[in-house]
C-alpha cells in the first residue's frame, strides 16, 4: 500500500488550530473594524479550508498531482465567477453613459 | 460461411451478440452497449425537437400568426430550444461516440466507472421523461433561457418541472465528464502518453473538463428558479431587490460555455476525419491541443456577450467584447490547421469527408458571424434578430450536427460491423448541405434587415426570404432522414466491414467490427505517434457489396 | 491464532481483495486514485455549485449593505459558532476514521465514523431549532416576514439567501451523513480492508468539503452584524 498515513497527532493539532481560529473569527466580529472586518473573516476563513483540505482531505500529501490541479482549478474558477460577474455590479456608472 | 443478408453468429464474441435479451442491454455497464442506448433515446429526442422546428417554420410561412396562436408559437421555439440544446446536442457526439470511442482509442477495457456510465444514462432518461411531461402540460413559454422574472413571477407553464428537467439532465451530463475525466487520466495503455492522444480524445477531455465546471450554475439557476416558484420567494424577486441581471450572469456563465461543449467534440470528429481521408498527419499536433484548451479556457470568460443589451455596465460589456474576440483565435487556428492538413494529402471524397469539408465552410462562416456579434456596435443592432438565430445555426446544426453525422458515418463500420451504402451516403451529405443552406443563409439576412426572432409574425417584406427557409428546411429533412433509413438498411445487407475499412489510424480499428466486449485481447503498447499514416496503407479499398459466392 | 485460522483468514482477505479488484483495472492503486480522482471532479462541481448562491449574495451584500448588517445581527450567533465547532469536530473523527481504515483498524473505523454521524446530526438539530427561532420570530420570508426597522424587503432578501444557503447546506449533510452510514454498514462488516477502502476515503472527501461550505457560510451570515459589546 503506497498511501501516506498520517499521524493522529498530526489530525488533533490541526483540530485545535481550526477551533482557535473559529473561537478568533467570532471574537473578532464583536470589534468594529469597519470595511476591514469582511477581510479579516474571510481570512481566516480561507486559512481554516486551507488546513481542512491540506490536512483533513490529505492534499498536502497527495502523490497525484492532477489533484492539485483540479483543487488550484476550482478556486480559480469560482474566482474567475465572483470577479467577472461583480466587474458588472460594481462599474455600473463607471463611463458615464446614461442609463449604464 | 454465410451470404450477406443474414446476421450471423461471427467468430468472437462481439459486444452486441454476446448477451442478448433487453434485460442485458439495459443492464449492461459496456460503455458500447450504452452509447448504443444513448443513441437510441437522443434520436428519439432529435425527433421532438424537429418537430417543434416543423411548426415553427410553417407558422413563418405566412407573415400573419395563423397556424397557432401567440402564446403557443412562444412555447414551440421555447421547447425546440430546450430539447435541441439538452437532449440532443450537448448528449450527443460525448454520449455516443465519446462513451463508444474513448475507452477503444485510448487502449482501455472500459470507462473508469461503468455502472456510473449506465446511471448517467438513467438520469439522461428520466429528465427526458420530465421534460416530456412538461410538454403533455402544456408545454414552456418562457424561451430556453428561461429569463426572470418571467419564468418565476409571471408565467403559468410548467416551470418548475421543466426547470428541474434541465436540472436533472445537467447532472447527467456531469457525470458522463467525470467519467471520461477519470478514464483518460488514469486507463491510458503503456506508451499512450498525452502527446500520443487522439485529438479525438483531446476535445473530450476538455469537453468534459468545461461540462464539470459550468454546469453546477445551470444547476443552481434553475434549481432557484424552481425554488422560487414553489415558495412564491426567491433570490430574482423584484419586489426584494431581486436582480433580473443576477439570473442572467448565472445562467449565461453556463450556458456560453455550453456552446463550447457543443462544438469541440464536433471539432475532434473532424480531426479524425480529416486525417484519414488525407491520408496525412494532422498539421499542428500541438496547437490543435492547445487550441482546444484554450477554447476551453476562453470560452468561460465572455459568457456577457449575451446580456450586453440587457443592461449590464458599458465597461463591463467592453471587457466581455474584447474577450470574445479572443475566444475566435483559437477556433481560426483550428480551421487553418485543418485546411493545412489537406494540402499536399490524398484527399478522398467519401462521405465522411464530404461532412467533414461541409463543416469546415458552415463553421467559418457560423464562427465569424460569431465575431459580428461580439462587436458591440454591430449587436445593438443585431441581437434578438434572425441574425443571432442564423449565427448559432450554422454552428450547431452546420457545425456541430454535420460533425454528428460525419462520425456517425466513419465510425458506423466499427460500430456495426457493416459498411452503409456510400452512393447514398453521399446524396444525402449533399442534399443536406443545399437545405441546410437554403435554410438558414436567409436568416442572416432577414436579422440583418430587422426582423425579430421569437416573434409569430413579422412585416410582410420579410415572406420570401421564410418561404425560402421552410423550403430548405424540408430539404434538410430528408437528407437527415436518409442516413436513418440507409443505415437501418445496412444492418441487414450492408458489405462486411472488416477491422479497418478505411485504413485509418488509431487503437480502434485495430479491433474486430465490431468490437469484442472487453475490447482488447492482450492490453497494446503504444510506440507510434496519433497519425501515423506514413505506416498505413496510402490508399482507402471501401468494402463494397459481396458476391453471392464465397466472400 | 492457529495456523488454519490464519491461513483461512488471509485468504478471506486476498478474495476481497481479488474481487473488489474491477476488470478495466490492472491493479488496485489505479483503481484507489481513479476513485479519488473521480470524488475530487465531483467536488469540484459542488464547489461551482454553491459558487452560484454565493455569487448571488456578494452581489446582493454589495447592493444592500446595510439591510445585511441588520439582518445578520438576527442570527443566533451562539448556534451558529457551536455548529462550527460540531462539524470541524466531525470532519476530526471522520479523518481518524479514514486513518483507522488505512491500518486495518476495524473497530475503531466503526466508532470514529458514528461519533461523525452522531455530530452531522446535532448539527442539523440545532440548525432546526434555529430555524424554528426564526420562523418563530417573523423572519422566514413570505407572508409571515415582520421587520421593524428600515429597508425590510431588502432584509427580507437577506433572509431569503441565508435559508437557501444554509437549507441547500443542511440537504448536503442530510446526503453526507446517510453516506456515512452506508459506510458504517459495510465497514462494521468487514467489507474494508488496508487494500481497499475507497469508499471510506472518498466519502470523507465528500464530508470535509461540506465542512468547508460551512466554514465559509458561517462568518458570511452569522458574522457580518457589527456587535459593539
Amino acid at each position: 500500500m503506497t498511501e501516506t498515513v498520517v499521524p493522529r497527532k498530526t489530525y488533533v493539532a490541526v483540530w485545535a488550530v481550526l477551533m482557535c481560529l473559529t473561537a478568533l473569527t467570532g471574537a473578532v466580529s464583536f470589534i468594529n473594524l469597519g470595511e476591514w472586518s469582511t477581510v479579516v473573516a474571510i481570512a481566516i476563513a480561507c486559512g481554516k479550508a486551507t488546513l481542512v483540505i491540506a490536512f483533513f482531505m490529505h492534499l498536502r500529501y497527495e502523490k497525484q498531482r492532477i489533484i492539485w490541479v483540479w483543487a488550484t482549478v476550482s478556486a480559480v474558477w469560482l474566482t474567475i465567477l465572483f470577479l467577472l460577474t461583480m466587474n458588472d455590479y460594481l462599474t455600473r456608472g463607471f463611463l458615464r453613459v446614461p442609463g449604464k | 460461411m454465410a451470404t450477406t443478408g443474414q446476421l450471423e453468429v461471427t467468430g468472437y464474441d462481439d459486444f452486441i451478440n454476446a448477451k442478448s435479451g433487453i434485460k442485458s442491454w439495459l443492464f449492461t455497464t459496456d460503455h458500447k452497449r450504452i452509447a448504443l442506448l444513448y443513441l437510441t433515446s437522443i434520436t428519439f429526442m432529435f425527433f421532438i425537437g424537429a418537430l417543434f422546428a416543423l411548426i415553427i417554420r410553417l407558422e413563418l410561412l405566412t407573415p400573419k400568426g395563423d397556424l397557432v396562436q401567440a402564446d403557443t408559437y412562444n412555447k414551440m421555439f421555447t421547447m425546440h430550444g430546450l430539447v435541441m440544446i439538452f437532449f440532443f446536442l450537448i448528449p450527443s457526439i460525448p454520449a455516443v461516440l465519446g462513451n463508444f470511442l474513448i475507452p477503444l482509442m485510448i487502449g482501455a477495457k472500459d470507462v473508469a466507472f461503468p455502472k456510473l456510465n449506465l446511471l448517467s444514462w438513467y438520469i439522461y432518461d428520466v429528465g427526458a421523461i420530465m421534460f416530456i411531461y412538461t410538454i403533455l402540460t402544456g408545454g414552456l413559454d418562457t424561451g430556453w433561457t428561461f429569463y426572470t422574472p418571467l419564468s418565476t413571477s409571471f408565467v403559468t407553464s410548467s416551470v418548475v418541472v421543466g426547470a428541474l428537467a434541465i436540472f436533472v439532465v445537467g447532472f447527467s451530463s456531469i457525470l458522463t465528464s467525470l467519467n471520461f475525466i477519470v478514464t483518460v487520466h488514469r486507463l491510458r495503455a503503456p506508451g499512450m502518453t498525452w502527446g500520443r492522444l487522439p485529438l479525438f480524445v483531446w476535445a473530450s477531455y476538455a469537453t468534459a473538463v468545461i461540462i464539470v465546471l459550468g454546469t453546477p450554475l445551470i444547476a443552481i439557476s434553475m434549481a432557484l428558479v424552481a425554488l422560487e416558484r414553489i415558495f412564491g420567494i426567491g433570490f430574482f424577486d423584484p419586489l426584494l431587490g431581486g436582480d433580473p441581471l443576477l439570473f442572467q450572469h448565472l445562467f449565461w456563465f453556463y450556458s456560453h460555455p455550453a456552446v463550447y461543449v457543443m462544438i469541440l467534440p464536433g471539432m475532434g470528429v473532424i480531426s479524425e476525419i480529416m486525417t484519414c481521408f488525407s491520408r496525412k498527419r494532422v498539421f499542428g499536433y500541438k496547437s490543435m491541443a492547445l487550441a482546444i484548451l484554450g477554447i476551453a479556457v476562453f470560452g468561460f470568460l465572455v459568457w456577457a456577450h449575451h446580456m450586453f443589451v440587457a443592461g449590464i455596465s458599458v465597461y463591463s460589456a467592453l471587457v466581455f467584447s474584447f474577450l470574445s474576440y479572443l475566444v475566435a483565435v483559437p477556433s481560426a487556428i483550428k480551421v487553418f490547421n485543418w485546411t493545412a492538413t489537406m494540402y499536399r494529402g490524398s484527399v478522398y471524397l467519401l462521405t465522411p469527408m464530404l461532412y467533414a469539408l461541409a463543416f469546415i465552410g458552415l463553421f467559418t462562416i457560423g464562427g465569424m458571424t460569431g465575431l459580428f456579434l461580439a462587436s458591440l456596435g454591430i449587436d445593438v443592432h443585431v441581437t434578438d434578430t434572425y441574425f443571432v438565430v442564423a449565427h448559432f445555426h450554422y454552428i450547431m446544426v452546420g457545425g456541430m450536427v454535420t460533425a454528428f453525422m460525419g462520425g456517425m458515418h466513419f465510425w458506423w463500420p466499427k460500430i456495426s460491423g457493416r459498411m452503409y451504402p456510400e452512393g447514398w451516403g453521399k446524396v444525402a451529405a449533399a442534399i443536406m448541405f443545399i437545405g441546410f443552406n437554403l435554410t438558414f443563409f436567409p436568416q442572416f439576412i432577414l436579422g440583418y434587415v430587422g426582423m425579430n426572432r421569437r416573434y409569430w409574425e413579422y412585416a410582410s417584406q420579410f415572406q420570401v426570404l421564410n418561404v425560402l427557409s421552410t423550403a430548405g428546411a424540408s430539404v434538410l429533412g430528408i437528407g437527415y432522414l436518409l442516413p436513418l433509413g440507409y443505415f437501418a438498411w445496412s444492418l441487414r445487407y450492408g458489405a462486411r466491414a472488416g477491422n479497418n475499412p478505411w485504413n485509418a489510424a488509431g487503437l480502434e480499428w485495430t479491433v474486430p467490427s465490431p468490437p469484442a466486449t472487453h475490447n482488447f485481447d492482450v492490453t497494446p503498447v503504444v510506440t507510434s505517434e496519433a497519425y501515423d499514416y506514413d505506416q498505413l496503407p496510402k490508399d482507402i479499398v471501401v468494402p463494397r457489396e459481396a458476391s453471392v459466392v464465397g466472400e | 491464532m492457529s495456523e488454519s485460522s490464519q491461513a483461512s483468514a488471509w485468504s478471506v482477505r486476498e478474495a476481497l481483495d481479488r474481487d473488489s479488484l474491477h476488470e478495466q483495472y490492472a491493479e488496485h492503486d489505479q483503481q484507489r486514485e481513479s476513485a479519488k480522482l473521480g470524488m475530487w471532479v465531483f467536488l469540484a462541481t459542488e464547489v461551482m455549485f454553491f459558487g452560484g448562491m454565493i455569487t448571488g449574495y456578494i452581489a446582493y451584500r454589495d447592493a444592500y449593505p446595510a439591510a445585511f448588517r441588520a439582518g445578520s445581527v438576527h442570527m443566533l450567533f451562539m448556534a451558529g459558532t457551536l455548529n462550527t465547532a460540531i462539524l470541524i469536530s466531525a470532519s476530526l473523527f471522520v479523518a481518524l476514521a479514514v486513518h483507522a481504515a488505512q491500518l486495518g483498524e476495524r473497530k475503531t473505523l466503526v466508532w470514529f465514523l458514528s461519533i461523525a454521524m452522531f455530530l452531522g446530526v446535532c448539527f442539523l438539530s440545532i440548525k432546526g431549532y434555529e430555524y424554528y427561532e426564526h420562523w418563530v420570530d417573523h423572519k422566514v420570508p413570505g407572508p409571515s416576514f415582520q421587520w421593524d426597522g428600515p429597508d425590510p424587503r431588502h432584509a427580507e432578501m437577506f433572509f431569503v439567501l441565508y435559508f437557501f444557503l444554509t437549507g441547500f447546506h443542511a440537504l448536503h449533510m442530510v446526503i453526507g451523513v446517510s453516506i456515512l452510514a452506508f459506510i458504517v454498514y459495510f465497514a462494521a462488516r468487514g467489507r474494508y480492508t488496508p487494500e481497499y477502502h475507497n469508499p471510506v476515503e472518498n466519502a470523507a472527501l465528500y464530508w470535509h468539503f461540506v465542512d468547508i461550505v460551512w466554514i465559509f457560510l458561517y462568518p458570511m451570515l452569522y458574522l457580518i452584524g457589527h456587535k459593539h459589546v
